[in-house]
């Protein structure tokens, strides 16, 4: 089997109401103290890894974030990024429970999308580790760019806007993005972010830090966002891809195509020759198709392509047909449904209102769950495989030693500093363990001294 | 989770040889009322009974990477 390690970073949009409008504001930096409190002590700066191996800590922006472990498999990755939501929904509670304690009567609604109200963004970040020497960064930048401008139509989340374009657009991220390559994650956002943090040997890994997706609440869609990459990615390691899809223009490309709920709009290539985001996307369908035809595959794989193919086959015909599927496709239906049947303006409150709590994180209050419940979503995952993750990390991966160590710190039997790459055992047994493939559960050893004490 | 509809093959543009399923009875409207979609509305009421105004404008966070 081929693999790969994955990874998903999730920044969430938090705020805190006091009951009934009445008592006192929590600023959003208390809110997201109170949150960290059942994890960390007073004074400790808001950054831990769990027992299931991920991180979760306060980011750039006082957001929560949670960092899934490292995952060789993607359907295994949107557990753990489901689990992620659960764990910080449970947060939620018990925070309210403190705040009340406190004398803060409030509800926390915690939001996975990429945009406040006044149009300030935050993001979902994608991992995927490469071998360094399989492609120079210029080749993998440039059969890259046209994939990440097309997949939104796939993977978008979808947002309300006001123009006189339409109510409605694909993506959350797209107009954010003004480069086609960029090192920055919070200003001049690129298509390609440069951020080569691979927490690995960095003469053999480098790390593609991808920072223009969405947030998905649908397993679907973010199976299909991390599982259709990672086989493009495969293909670009292996040179397979030799059509040239560079576009025209990258960044007018990606804001046109989210601008287009149709899915037909044309962009331009490099070659003159223009094409839809949809006829783009099947073409590199087709190349993944007859790379698996030669290449090794495995069960997730094929999974991830027969999903692909159905969501182009139906974005072909009519996007509204993946209304059970898609994040943008779902929630569009519903707010056009209560725009229609309660006559309401896509500039009011309230529609703006259901486009936030699409994406409200806890179970019962979220739109997204609301419909999930009711068999309304396509689904990928059972609950078990969710709470699982929430508490195990992978097997495969060297999380799966740093969950062990974790669980021995919080049950008070050793002291130790960990990060995606050491394990540090401080007195009485002063020894630093580092892993330099994350492919390979390093840390065994590690593991095996502390069992043996 | 299965969909409740019912479901036809059909042929994949690209590929005759293969079939792909869809949903051809899918209601593409927003016209038709199944019972489901009437209590999502109205718990969607429920959310809206706040004060959906002020909520909104609230909801600001500083931007993040």
């Amino acid at each position: 089997m081929h693999r790969r390690i994955y990874g998903l970073e999730t920044e969430y949009g938090i705020i805190c109401t006091p009951e009934k409008n009445k008592g006192k504001k929590l600023t959003v930096q208390n809110v997201v103290m109170y949150l960290f409190r059942e994890i960390i002590s007073g004074r400790m700066y808001p950054d831990v890894f769990l027992e299931n191996g991920a991180r979760f800590y306060q980011d750039i922006g006082c957001h929560p974030e949670y960092a899934t472990p490292e995952c060789d498999d993607v359907i295994e990755l949107v557990a753990h990024d489901k689990a992620g939501e659960r764990i910080v929904t449970r947060l939620a509670t018990t925070a309210e429970r403190r705040m009340r304690t406190d004398g803060f009567r409030g509800k926390i609604s915690i939001f996975k999308n990429n945009l406040d109200t006044v149009g300030n963004t935050y993001g979902c970040h994608e991992n995927y580790l490469m071998e360094r020497e399989k492609v120079s960064f210029r080749q993998l930048a440039s059969q890259l760019i046209p994939f990440f401008v097309t997949r939104q139509i796939y993977t978008g989340a979808g947002k309300v806007r006001h123009s006189d374009q339409g109510f409605y657009e694909i993506s959350q991220r797209a107009q954010h993005i003004r480069e086609e390559i960029s090192i920055a994650t919070t200003t001049a956002r690129g298509i390609i972010n440069t951020r080569d943090e691979p927490h690995a040997d960095r003469e053999k890994y480098r790390r593609l830090h991808v920072i223009v997706g969405d947030s998905n609440m649908s397993e679907l869609a973010n199976l299909l966002k991390v599982g259709t990459t990672g086989i493009v990615l495969r293909m670009i390691e292996d040179h397979f891809i030799n059509e040239q899809f560079a576009l025209r223009n990258s960044v007018q490309a990606i804001h046109e195509i989210s601008e287009d709920t149709t899915c037909k709009c044309l962009v331009e290539l490099d070659n003159g020759k223009r094409l839809s985001a949809v006829e783009l996307q099947w073409l590199y369908f087709e190349t993944a198709k007859r790379y698996l035809e030669q290449a090794e595959s495995d069960p997730t794989t094929d999974e991830v392509m027969k999903r692909w193919e159905y969501v182009m086959t139906c974005l072909e015909k009519d996007p509204r047909l993946l209304d059970r599927e898609l994040d943008w496709v779902i929630k569009r239906k519903w707010l056009e449904t209560y725009v229609k049947h309660r006559s309401l303006n896509w500039d009011s409150a309230e529609v703006r209102r259901v486009d936030l709590e699409y994406h409200n994180i806890r179970q019962d209050v979220g739109l997204f769950y609301k419909a999930e419940k009711k068999g309304l979503t396509e689904r990928i995952l059972d609950d078990a495989q969710i709470r699982l993750a929430m508490h195990s990390p992978p097997e495969r991966t060297r999380a799966k030693f740093r969950g062990r160590f974790i669980k021995l710190v919080n049950n008070g039997k050793v002291l130790c500093g960990v990060n995606w790459s050491y394990i540090q055992l401080y007195e009485p047994y002063q020894k630093l363990y580092l892993s330099t493939d994350p492919l390979e559960p390093e840390f065994e050893e590690a593991s095996r001294m502390i069992y043996s004490i | 989770m299965p969909s409740e509809k019912q479901q036809e093959y059909r042929d994949h543009p690209m590929n005759e040889n293969e079939e792909i399923q869809t949903n051809p009875e899918h209601d593409d409207s927003v016209d038709e009322l199944t019972d489901d979609l009437e209590t999502l509305l109205d718990e969607i009421d429920e959310i809206l009974e706040e004060d959906s105004e002020e909520f909104v404008e609230n909801f600001i966070q500083r931007g993040g990477q």
